[in-house]
């Protein structure tokens, strides 16, 4: 069965570290469509959380800029999640996914696990990153929920 | 949110909401408040009311180990959630949990 786009959803807002429980919200909120289980949803928030941070604490660290994350529902039950930035990049997107990297200073006690977290909670997980251009961080999650067949929805003509 | 419950030398931070990285801050300066003025020989941790956490909670977590270690205290995890939990093992720091959720509600 090929894989069609059920629902999407694009959201943009400055990167302001309170939007990262807004993120989290959102993409939470956009998966409850599929009545995923609490397991799901927590997937869902944590890789999110990790994406956005990144781009709120690194991406955006020293100028301001906006993140964008894109919430996709496919017929399989797969939700993608991108989540972009405009900001710093990674020089080593490589060495950046390794546990415990950081570029933070000492005192501000990073764990350096962002990337570890997300490849955890994810069934795809892709990073794409340019320095001085931005980050481009990609996750797949495959809600095992079931959308009811009856759920077809209505549209204007 | 931060609760103190001081019992001499234990001391039970209860910490509510999500443990994100817009939170730790605030938690990390009340948290190391508590740390330098008490030095309680053991702190607890008591995540009962925490929602959410990562990465970012593992980094105030592993901060305020290493600060209550420095004077030869310690640090427990108290009523950790299943996710959170998760998070935690992934980080090495499941040894910190003194007893889950779960187990306390036997």
């Amino acid at each position: 069965m090929k894989k069609e786009i059920v629902n999407e959803l694009k959201t943009r807002f400055p990167a302001l570290s309170r939007n990262e429980g807004t993120a989290r919200a959102i993409a939470a909120a956009f998966a409850m469509q599929r009545d995923p289980t609490v397991k799901e949803i927590a997937a869902v928030k944590t890789a999110v959380s990790e994406a956005v941070t990144n781009s709120i604490d690194h991406g955006y660290r020293d100028r301001e800029g906006f993140v964008e994350m894109t919430l996709r529902l496919f017929s399989d039950g797969t939700l993608a999640v991108h989540i972009k930035d405009k900001g710093a990049g990674i020089e080593n997107v490589g060495e950046a996914m390794r546990p415990t990297f950081t570029t933070a200073p000492a005192e501000e006690e990073h764990s350096g696990l962002g990337f570890t977290i997300m490849e955890s909670f994810t069934d795809k997980l892709r990073v794409r990153s340019a320095v001085g251009r931005g980050t481009d961080v990609y996750m797949e999650i495959k809600l095992k929920g079931k959308l009811p067949p009856d759920t077809e929805d209505t549209r204007d003509a | 949110m931060l609760k103190i419950y001081n019992d001499g030398g234990r001391i039970t931070a209860a910490i509510t909401g999500d443990i994100d990285h817009h939170a730790a801050r605030e938690l990390r300066s009340a948290l190391d408040e508590i740390i330098f003025s008490s030095r309680p020989d053991t702190l607890i941790l008591d995540l009962e009311g925490v929602g959410f956490m990562d990465s970012s909670g593992v980094g105030l977590v592993l901060g305020r180990m290493k600060a209550v270690k420095a004077y030869g205290g310690r640090l427990i995890l108290k009523n950790v959630g299943s996710d959170t939990a998760e998070v935690l093992r992934l980080s090495g720091l499941s040894r910190l949990i003194a007893e889950n959720r779960t187990a306390a509600k036997n």
